[in-house]
């Protein structure tokens, strides 16, 4: 159950203090549960622990491609890999190690990549992932989440830790815009209905939820009533949700922090073609490289805003 | 009194702290940590045209640890290669000085990098290509101790002395830190001279702190490469040449005041007077 307490305000904590403490939290609970990182702990709130915990805690280095192998082995031998780097290396740098080493050879590992999108601010281009969403769906069999805020990281981590195959998570280390209390709990492959609508359907994740939930106010004042849902398991997605929603408002608009190139949006756009033809208008990044600049700056350069949210409702409304 | 090239390296250290001060964050470890290797290359060893950067037959340089993008910047700054004015535009929305190396954007930047290990293998690609094309250009590489962690770095090893890249030359900076500590502790690299040898490469090691030092090694690494490619390993400090940065045990990435940015411009320019 959760509960949505969204008022556009940012939660006190910062997504990498509260992951530090979820990844120690498991590490204590169970022996089996190992984490590596390729010199990011320091980045993601996870340093120190290589000294508290060595026999469970592996900083490999700057060797993403060998991390994804050396989880992929652990996984073989009976421990449960948690490795971390920063979302755009942990898509680009390492894929077939992930693809074979991981997903094809069947090991249980979970990915956590960090700076979705315009997230990865400053670091520019090199480092700002929009497309480590549509490369872990194409991966078979993967499941691809994208943590909402910290309350459902602090949630919905542990729950991954016995999850067979692989798991690719998404989480921002920064302050996000609060969406759940603190006691709410997350099914992976259940969409969240955040606000009900009659006229159209939002469909978000990660940040862009809260720029959903925004826009629904906004649009409410032009007389629009649009429902909120926060997929924020991207694969396997919520197929009979999206059904509901594009029967119940007959138009949809999607938003993600990355490019819409085989993103969330794609994901429901192919599979309403396939069963019931609705308008599907993608806001998301029009396949462009990143850049350096703050969150605020990049997502209006990219088209990332409530604003461009609203733009995307009318004109899903008005091809109905 | 300072050298020339001693006197250079310093101002790139304070059009740095220029930089940074605008800011107020940066990578400053391994930015100061590179600087003497700069001053020795643009104070006389590339063959450059600051008025015509894309000169065909220009040396180039590619800087793999491409975080270290505002030492580069300040160097080309201090060239002429852009008014020292852009430096304040430093990783501002909009800007031309992104955080890390961009061909695109920065004039006299010869290669995008930023993602560790990546810029070991272009450059080595423009010299093969220099080199099939007869041209007696050279391609100059820096590489960082944790970047060699990258098992790139050593499948670039491999190729460049298999294809014998006489015209390259690299330089490891070895500061000994990389994000979240020390290398040793890391993933050690114990001699990396050593190791480049055994993949017959020319290795030399010497302090990285002294701007002529380097250069006189370029000269004769030059002259005794032959048809190898070459390293010069530089012991350096992270944060080099500014004891506020190198105290700071993590100084990968920093905030920096700007009180303390000016007490550190005032503190090299009287390192400069003598
Ligand atoms: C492929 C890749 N992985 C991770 C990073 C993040 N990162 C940037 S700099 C850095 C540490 C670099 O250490 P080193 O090469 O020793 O550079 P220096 O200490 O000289 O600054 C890391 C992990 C990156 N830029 N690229």
């Amino acid at each position: 159950m959760f509960q949505c307490i969204y008022n556009g305000e940012k939660e006190a904590k910062a997504g990498k203090n509260v992951f530090g403490a979820t990844i120690r939290k498991m590490l204590e609970e169970d022996p089996q549960v190992v984490y590596l990182d390729a010199d990011l702990m320091n980045s993601i709130g996870t340093s120190g622990l290589e000294n508290t915990l060595p026999n469970q805690v592996i900083e490999v280095g700057i060797q993403e491609a060998n991390m994804m192998g050396v989880a992929g082995g652990l996984s073989a031998v009976g421990k449960k890999p948690f490795a971390h780097t920063f979302a755009a290396f942990a898509a680009r740098r390492c894929y077939d190690q992930v693809f074979i080493s991981i997903a094809y050879a069947k090991n249980n590992v979970r990915i956590i990549g960090s700076d979705p999108g315009v997230t990865a601010a400053y670091n520019g281009g090199t480092h700002m992932p929009f497309e480590d969403i549509c490369l872990y769906r194409a991966i078979p069999h993967a499941t691809v989440i994208e943590f909402t805020d910290s309350a459902m990281t602090a949630s919905l981590l542990p729950k991954l830790k016995d999850r067979p195959g692989l798991t690719y998570c998404r989480l921002s280390r920064k302050n996000c815009v609060a969406v759940y209390s603190e006691d709410s709990t997350f099914e992976p492959g259940v969409a969240n209905v955040l606000r009900d609508g009659k006229d159209v359907t939002i469909i978000a994740c990660g940040m862009m939820v809260a720029e959903a939930l925004q826009a629904a106010v906004e649009l409410e004042k032009e007389g629009i009533s649009a429902a909120v849902i926060d997929m924020f398991t991207i694969k396997s997605l919520d197929e009979a949700c999206v059904l509901e929603f594009a029967k119940k408002t007959g138009a949809i608009v999607t938003a993600e922090n990355g490019n819409i190139v085989g993103g969330l949006g794609a994901a429901v756009a192919a599979y309403l073609s396939e069963t019931y033809v609705t308008p599907v208008i993608r806001v998301g990044v029009k396949d462009e490289f990143g850049q350096v600049g703050t969150p605020e700056y990049l997502a209006g350069v990219y088209g990332l805003t409530a604003a461009d949210i609203i733009s995307a409702a009318r004109k899903a409304i008005s091809i109905k | 009194m300072l050298t020339p090239l001693k006197e250079f390296a310093t101002d790139i250290r304070i059009q740095q702290m220029e930089e940074f001060k605008t800011r107020g964050f940066g990578h400053l470890g391994g930015s100061l940590s590179i600087t003497d290797c700069l001053a020795a290359l643009y104070g006389g060893i590339l063959r450059i045209d600051p008025k015509n950067p894309s000169w065909e037959d220009r040396d180039r340089l590619v800087v793999s640890k491409g975080h270290s993008g505002p030492a580069v910047y300040a160097t080309l700054a201090l060239k002429k290669y852009f008014p020292l004015s852009v430096l304040q535009t430093l990783n501002q929305n909009g800007t031309t000085l992104p955080s890390h190396c961009d061909r695109n954007l920065t004039p006299g930047i010869d290669m995008t990098t930023g993602s560790l290990g990546q810029g070991a293998s272009t450059a080595c690609g423009m010299a093969l290509g220099l080199k099939l094309s007869g041209k007696d250009t050279r391609v100059y590489l820096v590489l960082g101790d944790g970047e060699c962690q990258e098992g790139q770095v050593w499948e670039m090893a491999l190729f460049a002395a298999h294809h014998k890249l006489g015209n390259f030359i690299a330089f490891l900076d070895y500061n000994k830190r990389q994000l979240d500590g020390y290398t040793a502790d890391i993933c050690d690299l114990e001699d990396p001279a050593e190791k480049f040898r055994s993949f017959n490469w020319y290795a030399k090691r010497i302090k990285g702190d002294d701007p002529d030092l380097i250069r006189e090694t370029i000269l004769e690494t030059q002259k005794e490469q032959g048809d190898r490619p070459a390293i010069i390993v530089l012991d350096t400090v992270k944060g080099s040449g500014v004891k506020q940065i190198e105290a700071i045990e993590l100084n990968h990435h920093v905030n920096i005041t700007a009180e303390l940015a000016d007490e550190i411009i005032v503190q090299l320019k009287k390192e400069k007077e003598g």
